[in-house]
């Protein structure tokens, strides 16, 4: 099952290649759509939903695009499949727990993905490693083109595309960035930078957390506002505030390096330290640490480390991640001792029996 | 998604918007009764300040932006959309509209509060390509299908069958004339 295969490979977004990919972890955009002869989603009733589903599978399924992309049906998904989507960032949160028909067609580089029935009927994705919002969005207006051949979007002549809230209404369109910030989080700037983004109407939320506290110093930074401005308009609003956000970050970080380096390189290592010895620890725990190891990589305080490895285990060590690659459901307790072995492994086994603290 | 204020399940996603910013809430049934009462007792004694010559404000300000009284608020929560049948009031509470049509039928209740969010109310952006098959004026005329589904169950309901099969034939004549042919719904009748 591609599932399984999945679980073989790491995302796209987590080569940790591209450009800016020190600081930017991966860009993305999403177009919001809907059908224009069904209720949006919250309004449509089961056999609404189910046969939204069936016509939407097969348009995709026959048009330009829908040979490069495999269709998983979410709705058919155990929890820990549907949560495993969710921490490889190709459904939403939301998709997973929703009820109802539903699917997602997701293209072999797991940089597409198109989730059926989400909040609204149709939410295409498109995701790159690094700084490439351009790339990213020629990507997904060239999908978006094959699906509209062949799919009637609702589309009003002054308020453009609908979507089921009115906060998406327009383009349709999110911008983001994921950005690693260790360092303006360590010098306490994290706050400031946030007010000033929010003061230019950009949203910023943190990687996994449910709660507004961004977990392991990742966050993501997005357009507030979809109607008014062309796409192209919001990619580059969006795209105009990360040479900066890179700017204060590269700046944080030599300071740290500069002023506070024996505290900085004790942080780090101690980091590390954990993370080779502990014999259970929490999925939060292992983020916060995993994100001082990468800063402590990218300061040149630990080498021997690759950041596609450290990426790589920022995924692997989630939860469901964590039990389709051990096979068997654990429960929290369990995952904890099992999330410890695996990074004791990873750091003794591979590259990390090499690596040493500097 | 969890309730904000307890372990329960979200099930009410209010919009409301507060000096010019959205803000989300995600609230379980019990929190979500709380929270409205608050906002009709807001209302109320908002009504009242008006009515001593004081601005009104605070949760009525929400959605609907500015100057609506308790009692037109009312009137326009008993609105609803012709094709999908969504009232004003339940758009309100979660947030989420039913339907495309409710952009047309809520325009001007819709306009401020779009304005609010984005501060404009024209899009600007791609449109559909006249060739295909999402042409911009087909949304109206394809939607109105959602309205005539639900008259055919109605009519089904009552054991008026000639009438469920004039509205079948209605919706096939506009799903092959915008979807073309092969993939109608498929409708019971
Ligand atoms: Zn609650
Ligand atoms: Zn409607």
């Amino acid at each position: 099952m591609k599932l399984e295969a999945l679980t073989q490979s790491i995302g796209e977004w987590l080569r940790g290649t591209g450009p800016e990919s020190d600081i930017v972890m991966s860009s993305r955009v999403r177009l919001a759509r809907n059908v224009a002869h069904y209720p949006f989603v919250s309004r449509a009733s089961e056999q609404d939903r189910a046969e939204i589903e069936r016509f939407l599978r097969d348009r995709i399924a026959g048009s330009a695009v829908g040979q490069d992309l495999e269709y998983i049906d979410v709705g058919r998904l155990e929890d820990i499949d549907r949560q495993f989507l969710v921490e490889r960032q190709l459904i939403s949160r939301e998709h997973a727990e929703a009820q109802g028909a539903r699917g997602v067609a997701i293209d072999r580089m797991e940089q597409v993905s198109l989730m059926i029935n989400e909040e609204d009927h149709l939410r295409i994705q498109c995701m790159h490693s690094g700084l490439d919002l351009k790339g990213v969005w020629e990507q997904i207006r060239a999908v978006d083109d094959q699906i509209e051949k062949v799919v009637p979007y609702a589309f009003h002549p002054r308020f453009g595309y609908l979507t089921a809230c009115p906060t998406n209404v327009g383009t349709g369109i999110r911008v983001s960035v994921m950005l690693h910030l260790p360092a303006l989080v360590i010098t306490r700037q994290i706050d400031k930078v946030f007010r000033s983004l929010h003061k230019i109407s950009l949203a910023v939320r943190g990687l996994y957390g449910e709660g507004s506290q961004a977990m392991g110093d990742f966050y993501q930074i997005s357009n507030q506002t979809t109607l008014g401005r062309t796409e192209e308009e919001l990619v580059e609003q969006v795209g105009d505030v990360v040479p900066v956000l890179i700017d204060y970050e590269r700046r944080a970080r030599e300071f740290l390096v500069r002023e506070t380096q024996q505290n900085v390189h004790d942080q780090v290592s101690r980091a590390y330290g954990i993370l080779r010895t502990a014999q259970t620890i929490s999925a939060e725990e292992t983020m916060q640490l995993l994100s001082r190891v990468r800063m402590g990589v990218l300061l040149g305080l630990i080498g021997d480390v690759k950041i596609a490895d450290i990426n790589s285990l920022l995924v692997r060590t989630q939860p469901a991640h964590l039990q389709k690659l051990r096979g068997v459901e654990l429960d929290t307790n369990d995952r904890n001792i099992e999330r410890a072995r695996y990074l004791r492994q990873h750091f003794e086994g591979g590259e990390g029996s090499r690596a040493s603290v500097n | 998604m969890k309730c904000q204020h307890c372990e329960k399940q979200a099930v009410f996603h209010i919009t409301e918007l507060e000096a010019g910013a959205v803000r989300e809430l995600h609230l379980c049934e019990d929190h979500a009764r709380t929270y409205l009462n608050q906002s009709e007792a807001a209302a109320e004694s908002a009504a009242e300040d008006e009515a001593e010559g004081e601005p009104a404000g605070g949760a009525l300000s929400g959605p609907l932006g500015v100057g609506q009284t308790a009692e037109e608020l009312a009137l326009l929560d008993q609105r609803s959309c012709s094709m999908c049948g969504i009232t004003f009031f339940e758009f309100r509470n979660q947030g989420r509209l039913g339907c495309p049509h409710d952009y047309v039928q809520f325009e001007k209740e819709l306009e401020p509060l779009i304005a609010n969010i984005h501060g404009a109310t024209e899009h600007t952006g791609r449109r559909p390509s006249r060739s295909a098959a999402g042409l911009a004026e087909g949304t109206e005329e394809l939607t109105a299908v959602i309205g005539l589904r639900q008259q055919m169950k109605e009519s089904i309901a009552c054991e008026d069958y000639e009438k469920a099969k004039e509205h079948r034939d209605a919706i096939r004549v506009i799903e092959d004339r915008w979807l073309g042919g092969g993939n109608a719904t498929k409708g019971s009748a």
